[in-house]
């Protein structure tokens, strides 16, 4: 894959539709991520939001009898085109996922396996600190990093996914519900670290949590079943997070938003 | 606590829940106690056998063989060798002199000797132990009636000896170790043929092939495979292993052996063809194995660019391990335990010297016990449960170690 930053938006998707099979999970969607900004994807269960964002790095492929029909730009290049593999895709678009994961290794060695399979030979302690600095892990856990990744609290392990997602440099970062198995404490760490990370990654993020995404994202994508029989997933309404909040355009955003139904 | 008041169309029911499930409780207790006493009936059948009275009478009178007033046993080396050339033929001597020179040998192996070849003590009758602890007087009226030169000793049919001899014709000197290292060199090419096979099966299986009709057939059959009768794999081995590739399995293609002798009747063929025999186990529980690793650890490492090879390599198969262990370890107890393909494979009934090569005729324990219980004398009967004993204490230690092995790869995080 090419590496340019050229383009305006770093993903783009036109007229995306994912299926399960023969069942048409997500229609249509049409959606521009913007450059170290933050994208929150929200939207009641069953939606499609997690299956859109396994979409923008082929995560998708893992499940079996996923396809998709239209296209998925990254730096104006489709992910899909025979030429791309999936590897490099998910190398540089990263990803967190809803239930904390480390590798059941040392924390240490969470970091270190993960730059050691792309080849990195530069020092490893120093990108093991700067990735858990970064992921504002580092003060909690630079006396045990030799101890399980799976022996620190849900939060931190989270914390510890980021950094390892990070170790490697992506390009973007997708987020899939991260906070949802954590405390408010915990989720507000995770939140504020967004922010931090924005200024060098751009991060889309799927969140039940519409507070979650009124304070921590800058846009908003609304996702909602309609279409096909209301069977179906499609973003119904995508604009800067404030607007969606205050002037939402579409009746079932508004009535989602401030809590009518859903 | 006071009784719910009953709320209509709700019946107060609890008690009568409470009874079923107590009765369910002692059903299940049942069955765990039927198996339990199961168990202890076969335990105590093979213990039963593998002590107890034999009664015993030397061919040549020991008191016949005293020199100059001094016993037999007692006798020094030299007298004993000088015995050995008096009585042996020339012929039968010179064999012994040739297999290990009487100068090399110690006093104590130059006197079994003598008791082997020169006084040859026969058994007249065994008993079991129960009888042997219930009617010790009976047994002694009764022999010294029928018997009045035959000696009367409790033995363990095992014994140290017994564990460490090779196999003879004669019960009294008979031993397993050429049984058990039989089994130990079957077994060994068994795991090598199908642990890596059968992980290497159960990874490309789950991790790399399509959800197609192909597949879902082939794993259909192996399915199946795991229920094929053990003999139906003797005749598979002895028709590939035995006939069809009998120049490797005799080792002929190494020039280990000449081309018109060479026989494919050899612990490589037997350890291939059980290897064949559990290669279904394997496969089966090992796949189950890796389908438990959770999806969000090849999540992880799908997350951050690792290839398939490395998710699998690095996460899956660690994680696996255990499991695949485990899996291999039921197929080994299976694979030590079976008798049948290798009657067909052609193990060996009767030899008394070790394997010491892949190229070796061979016997194994299950085939060295089902050939004693078919004898028609009782104590080899005694012999028999000896060698259960030894099979069981075999097994179980093959599997400790499994065991360990496996708890070792589950202790990392």
């Amino acid at each position: 894959m090419k590496n340019n930053s050229d383009h305006k938006y770093v993903i783009e998707t036109h007229t995306l539709d994912i299926y399960y099979g023969s069942f048409k999970a997500v229609t249509g969607v049409n959606m521009k991520v913007e450059r170290n900004a933050i994208t929150a994807i929200i939207g009641p269960s069953g939606c499609g939001k997690s299956t859109l964002l396994r979409a923008f790095n082929r995560m998708n492929e893992l499940y079996a009898g996923t396809s998709i029909k239209g296209e998925v730009l990254f730096e104006g290049q489709d992910i899909y085109a025979k030429e791309v593999d999936p590897v490099e895709v998910r190398y540089r678009i990263g990803m967190v996922f809803q239930k904390p994961n480390p590798f059941p290794k040392s924390i240490y060695e969470n970091i270190a396996w993960t730059a050691r399979i792309h080849g990195y030979k530069g020092n490893m302690d120093e990108l093991v600190e700067n990735s858990l600095r970064q992921a504002a892990l580092w003060d909690e856990v630079k006396d045990k990093l030799h101890q399980s990744g799976l022996s620190i609290s849900g939060g931190q392990q989270q914390r510890l996914c980021i950094a390892r997602a990070i170790s490697i440099k992506p390009e973007v970062i997708l987020m899939d519900e991260p906070a949802s198995a954590l405390d408010p404490i915990a989720t507000l760490k995770i939140e504020e670290l967004m922010q931090e990370l924005k200024k060098q990654y751009t991060i889309v993020i799927v969140t039940h949590n519409m507070q979650q995404a009124a304070r921590a994202s800058d846009y908003t994508a609304m996702m909602m079943l309609s279409g096909e029989g209301e069977r179906s997933g499609t973003v119904i309404e995508f604009d800067q997070t404030q607007r969606i909040f205050t002037i939402p355009k579409d009746k079932r955003t508004e009535d989602y938003v401030t809590g009518r139904f859903g | 606590m006071k009784e719910k008041a009953i709320v209509q169309g709700f019946a107060n029911n609890l008690e009568a829940r409470n009874r079923k499930g107590l009765i369910w409780q002692v059903v299940f207790q049942a069955s765990t106690i039927v198996g339990i006493i199961a168990l202890i009936a076969l335990l105590l059948n093979i213990i039963n056998g593998a002590f107890g009275y034999v009664a015993y009478e030397a061919k040549v009178d020991p008191d016949t063989l005293a020199v100059d007033g001094v016993a037999i046993q007692d006798q020094n080396q030299e007298q004993l060798v000088a015995r050995l050339q008096s009585t042996l033929s020339k012929g039968a001597y010179n064999k012994l002199e040739n297999q290990k020179p009487f100068a090399e040998r110690s006093r104590e192996e130059v006197y079994q000797l003598v008791v082997e070849r020169i006084i040859r003590p026969q058994v007249v009758e065994v008993w079991n132990l129960w009888l042997s602890l219930t009617q010790a007087d009976e047994i002694r009226a009764a022999l010294a009636q029928e018997h009045p030169g035959a000696e009367l000793d409790f033995v363990s049919w095992l014994t140290y000896d017994f564990v460490s001899r090779p196999q003879t014709s004669e019960p009294l000197t008979a031993g397993v170790r050429t049984a058990i290292l039989g089994s130990l060199w079957t077994i060994l090419f068994t795991i090598l043929l199908a642990f890596p096979i059968g992980v290497g099966a159960a990874i490309y299986l789950e991790e790399y092939a399509s959800d197609n009709w192909l597949n879902r057939i082939i794993q259909t059959n192996i399915n199946n495979l795991a229920g094929v009768p053990s003999i139906v794999y003797g005749i598979l081995g002895l028709a590939i292993f035995v006939r069809t590739l009998e120049p490797l399995t005799s080792g002929e293609v190494f020039g280990l052996v000449d081309p018109t002798t060479a026989n494919g009747r050899t612990v490589l063929a037997a350890g291939l063809t059980l290897g064949l025999l559990v290669l279904p186990i394997i496969i089966i529980n090992a796949k189950e194995a890796i389908r438990a690793v959770p999806r969000s650890l090849r999540n992880a490492s799908y997350g951050v660019g690792a290839t398939k090879w490395q998710t699998v390599w690095s996460h899956v198969l660690p994680n696996a391990m255990p499991g695949i262990l485990t899996g291999t370890i039921l197929a080994i107890s299976r694979a030590i335990g079976e008798t049948a393909p290798l009657v067909v494979v052609g193990a060996s009934t009767a030899i008394s010297f070790d394997p010491s090569s892949p190229f070796s005729k061979f016997t194994t324990l299950p085939i060295q016990i089902y050939q004693w219980t078919s004898r028609p004398q009782e104590e080899f009967r005694s012999l028999a449960a000896a060698s259960i004993l030894v099979l069981l204490v075999l097994l179980l230690s093959l599997n400790a170690s499994a065991v360990l092995l496996r708890n070792r790869f589950s202790r990392r995080f």
